[in-house]
């Protein structure tokens, strides 16, 4: 009779581990995979499984093997049809990898792997620095809210529910006649009462039942247990997600020539942090591009990144644009209204003065945040620093920051810059939360 | 017969499966097993298991437990791949050579599957390893579990301790030198017992704690080190480090200068694992003949009897004919010889010189053909051969012309392959002795070995690869591996490649160049 073992319900990730292991040692080639992602990928898309080509580097395992060009062997292969000794059999061209040479190995390149979520949010976040809370935040998938929903049977001792365990004790009670302590004083107290008169017979006949019934009671109530495992209730909580509504997010920016392939490059992974940060937040978004030159207008993702188009500099125009679209489609009442800009700082020195009045005047009082990140030279980044000189948008800009909390305003040289912009929104979350 | 099949009952009815049955099958499928075949086997503990379940056995090398490495993620990735898109189906069964004698069943088979694998691997496969003498001597079955389970944990308690990144340097120096880290012709000492393997850990631990930095500074005894002549000296170091060894990981552990006792004892892990497994790469053909030959016979015999349905034994002939399916050279699907397709035919092929055997089989099996009892003969060969001997022994001609089987030369400097051998007269012993190379395992691997090293002096490592027919190995891994070598020696080490047979040396290279 041989053993059987039903192994169907252990922990399936046994290799977990070594999953682990392989992509910490294949980190650096993975995240230049998600590099590219993002930079050739959909906004939105970040958020979600993806499949990555083999790494190569840095995970070969390399063992003594004969060279394949060298010496001399013998192939024992089946299926001979016409062959004779000493026929020649010219090599198939291009290194010998025909059918007839043994061992042709499948090439590995066109092996891709998924990366789940998790990892893939992993390794973006790495060169952004963002500081563990906020990842966590933005890797939750919903934020739950437990709600009480019936009972159940098991639990933890915190959340017995009383009344509904005494009710299944005493139904359980009742139904299997467990001797009620009254009835038992009753006849404790009859004994009492014959032992204290003289013992004839009778008394004496009468005084052994009762004994005898009182003890019968006695063991019927050790058997029958007052509560019973089988009555404990626990109260069951149901996590329910919290209800989220809907928000838009304006991506706006600067395509004129001075914008190239970096400062796009930044600009994506500051939309892709504001757009990550927003799906936690609410159920349904929205993401509108507007870029502009001297005028602006609204067009799709791919054309947003990758079409170039030549002009001047007039950024009111992107911000009468997004107010344009607010008022036909999004109304204040049912959308949160999130806009993020992303610009070199260039603009006509008048246009910055109707930029101050268009957010002043309108388009503050709409959003719910408004971000604005500069994107300057790596060498600038250091001599800029702080100050508050800068660019005519930047000066411009600078007048709004002092007046409006939900305004944020960040010059950006590396992907780690990027994060600062957001502190203000990540930092007002968890108050959020606490409240909703 | 009929009569017989009329009276007895149907196993099994249906494709779904549960335990009833699969105990019911077992014992009818053990009965046969034992009495007909008069086979052997270990106690058997069968496991049901789901498919990514299976996966995750592949990648850890179809052991049940085994420490974590990168490397074995990796394999994953693959296998999961190539199961998803359907490039690869999974075993039906895995089966390790343990006491009890672990069979894996998976979860999808349907209930003529899981008969045929029962016979498959807890008989076919079981007797294999219990009765050949390559795993009796080199392998414990009743220890390898106990072992795998301390290799696990002692590497995760260095992962603790040393860090991960450590741990990972000395496991992919280790696997690197996996294929040479097995004694081929010694037999290696027996797996000792768990008790004896704490003391031995207590003890390194012992010296660990009273090192004396001391001892170092004493004045070396005079005349101690006087210079004798260069040849003496040699041989006499040559002798105290038993040199020449071919088993590096074994020398780098026991000799190597700068391993701490943790990696020497996670080197030694590699190795013994890498030994359990020497003897199941040596006998590929024989086990899997031996497997695929019992379960055919003992689901044709249940089939005679009655115990099983025609469409049950539809359903098993038609994976078993996927499983022994040998395509032609020529054919696109072609990718060399399927051992179960050639241990089956070469183990039917005895049973059939043995029972009705031609003039020719005569001549060439004199003791056996005609004899009769083929069940001896099998279970002979069974116990005592090895892929290599057994086809030098027992591959007739008839199945040579069967299979039409064909030796190509190939010079790698010459533009043609040449047809060296045809299934005739002339070729039958070249056919046979050239398949028995392809599966020597010692011979068919780069020959490696430590012949020198000079502790006193500069410390270097010298390797020495003998080259056979010419075949050189690989530069770049070659390079990558003499890296590893170097970072488990710590000093240089240098690999010669000698001409076998002239000892003319052809190249050496060492990791000074590198």
């Amino acid at each position: 009779m041989p053993i059987f073992i039903d192994r169907r319900l252990n922990p399936k990730d046994k290799s977990l581990g070594n999953r682990q292991r392989f992509l910490r040692r294949a980190r650096e080639e993975l995240k230049q995979s998600i590099r590219d992602h993002v930079r050739t990928g959909r906004i939105a898309e970040l958020d979600k499984e993806l499949a990555v080509p083999m790494p190569r580097k840095g995970t070969s395992e390399p063992a003594f093997n004969d060279a394949k060009d060298s010496g001399r062997r013998q192939h024992i292969l089946p299926g001979n049809k016409t062959f004779s000794p000493g026929d020649l059999i010219p090599k198939p061209g291009g290194g010998g990898a025909g059918s007839s040479s043994p061992g042709t190995t499948e090439s590995e390149d066109d092996f891709r792997f998924v990366l789940s979520r998790e990892e893939v949010l992993d390794l973006f976040f790495e060169d952004l620095e963002l500081p563990d809370l906020v990842k966590l935040n933005l890797k939750q998938i919903l934020s739950f809210k437990p709600r009480r929903a019936g009972f159940r049977a098991s639990g933890s001792p915190t959340n017995i529910n009383v009344g509904r365990t005494m009710r299944n004790s005493h139904g359980r009670r009742i139904a299997l006649r467990r001797p009620k302590q009254a009835e038992v004083n009753a006849i404790a107290s009859q004994i009492a009462e014959l032992t204290s008169k003289p013992a004839s017979p009778a008394v004496r006949a009468r005084l052994a039942a009762l004994r005898e019934q009182l003890d019968r009671l006695e063991r019927r109530r050790k058997r029958i247990a007052y509560v019973d495992p089988v009555d404990i209730r626990f109260n069951r909580f149901d996590p329910q997600p919290v209800p989220n509504a809907s928000a838009v997010m304006f991506c706006l920016m600067d395509v004129s020539g001075s914008m190239g392939e970096r400062e796009k490059d930044l600009a994506k992974r500051f939309f892709v942090l504001l757009h990550l940060f927003l799906t936690r937040r609410y159920e349904r978004i929205d993401v509108v591009f507007i870029r502009h030159t001297h005028e602006a207008k609204e067009v799709d993702e791919h054309t947003f990144f990758y079409h170039t188009q030549s002009g001047g500099t007039v950024v009111s125009t992107a911000l009468e644009e997004m107010h344009r679209i607010i008022e036909q489609r999004y109304p204040v009442s049912e959308w949160n209204i999130y806009a993020a800009q992303a610009s070199d700082g260039d603009n006509f020195a008048t246009d910055s003065e109707r930029c101050i009045e268009l957010l002043d005047r309108k388009l503050m009082r709409l959003c719910q945040y408004f971000a604005y990140v500069e994107i300057i030279d790596e060498r600038e980044s250091h001599i800029f620093g702080s100050t508050e000189n800068g660019t005519s948008l930047w000066r411009a800009y600078n007048a709004v920051d002092g007046k409006w909390p939900n305004f944020q305003m960040r010059r950006i040289a590396a992907p780690a810059d990027i994060y600062p912009v957001f502190r203000e929104l990540f930092a007002r979350q968890p108050a959020l939360r606490k409240s909703a | 017969m009929v009569g017989h099949a009329r009276k007895s009952e149907l196993l099994f009815s249906g494709s779904d499966w549960d335990f009833a049955k699969l105990s019911r099958a077992y014992e009818e499928i053990e009965a046969i097993g034992t009495e007909e075949l008069r086979l052997d086997i270990y106690p058997v503990q069968m496991e049901v298991i789901s498919s990514e379940q299976m996966l995750d056995a592949y990648s850890s090398v179809g052991m049940p437990l085994m420490y974590r490495h990168w490397s074995f993620g990796k394999r994953f990735l693959y296998d999961e791949l190539l199961y998803r898109k359907g490039a690869r189906g999974l075993a039906y069964e895995l089966v390790i050579n343990s006491t009890p004698c672990i069979v894996y069943l998976m979860e999808e088979n349907t209930m003529a599957l899981q008969a045929l694998v029962t016979a498959h691997a807890a008989l076919g496969h079981n007797h294999f390893f219990k009765n050949n003498h390559l795993f009796r001597q080199w392998t414990d079955a009743g220890g390898i579990l106990s072992y795998l389970d301390f290799a696990k944990s002692y590497v995760a308690r260095c992962e603790e301790r040393h860090g991960l990144a450590a741990v990972e340097a000395i496991l992919d120096s280790a696997h690197a030198l996996m294929e040479q880290g097995v004694f081929r012709y010694r037999r290696p000492p027996k797996l000792s017992s768990e008790q004896q393997r704490e003391g031995l850990r207590e003890r390194l631990e012992y010296e660990e704690r009273s090192f004396n930095d001391l001892w170092r500074t004493l004045p070396p005894s005079p005349g101690k080190n006087k210079p004798e002549a260069g040849h003496e000296i040699l041989a006499e170091r040559k002798r105290s480090l038993n040199l020449p060894e071919e088993n590096l990981l074994y020398f780098l552990e026991k000799n190597s200068l700068v391993l701490e006792p943790w990696q020497r004892e996670i080197v030694r892990i590699v190795r013994v694992i890498a030994q359990y497994f020497y003897p199941q790469r040596q006998t590929q053909v024989m086990n899997e003949g031996c497997a695929t030959f019992v379960h055919y016979t003992i689901m044709n015999t249940l089939f005679d009897r009655g115990r099983i349905s025609e469409g049950a034994m539809l359903e098993i002939l038609r994976n078993h004919s996927n499983v022994v399916f040998q395509p032609g050279f020529d054919d696109p699907r072609f990718s060399g010889i399927n051992p179960y397709a050639l241990g089956l035919d070469m183990m039917q092929d005895i049973q059939r010189i043995s029972t009705e055997p031609t003039a020719e089989d005569r001549d060439w099996f004199p003791d056996i053909a005609g004899r009769g009892d083929w069940r001896d003969t099998l279970l002979d060969a069974w116990a005592n051969h090895r892929d290599e001997s057994f086809i030098r022994q027992y591959l007739s001609p008839a199945l040579i012309r069967k299979w039409r089987l064909f030796v190509l030369a190939d010079g790698a400097d010459e533009p043609h392959f040449e047809v060296a051998s045809i299934h005739n007269e002339r070729g039958y012993g070249k056919i046979r002795s050239a398949l028995a190379q392809r599966y020597d395992v010692g011979a068919s691997r780069p020959d490696i070995q430590v012949v020198d090293v000079d502790l006193l002096g500069d410390r270097q490592l010298r390797l020495r690869h003998n080259v056979k027919d010419g075949i050189l190995l690989e530069d770049q891994s070659r390079d990558a591996t003499l890296r590893h070598i170097r970072s488990l020696w710590g000093y240089d080490v240098s690999l010669a490649a000698m001409d076998a047979e002239t000892g003319a040396m052809l190249s050496e290279r060492s990791t000074k160049e590198l």
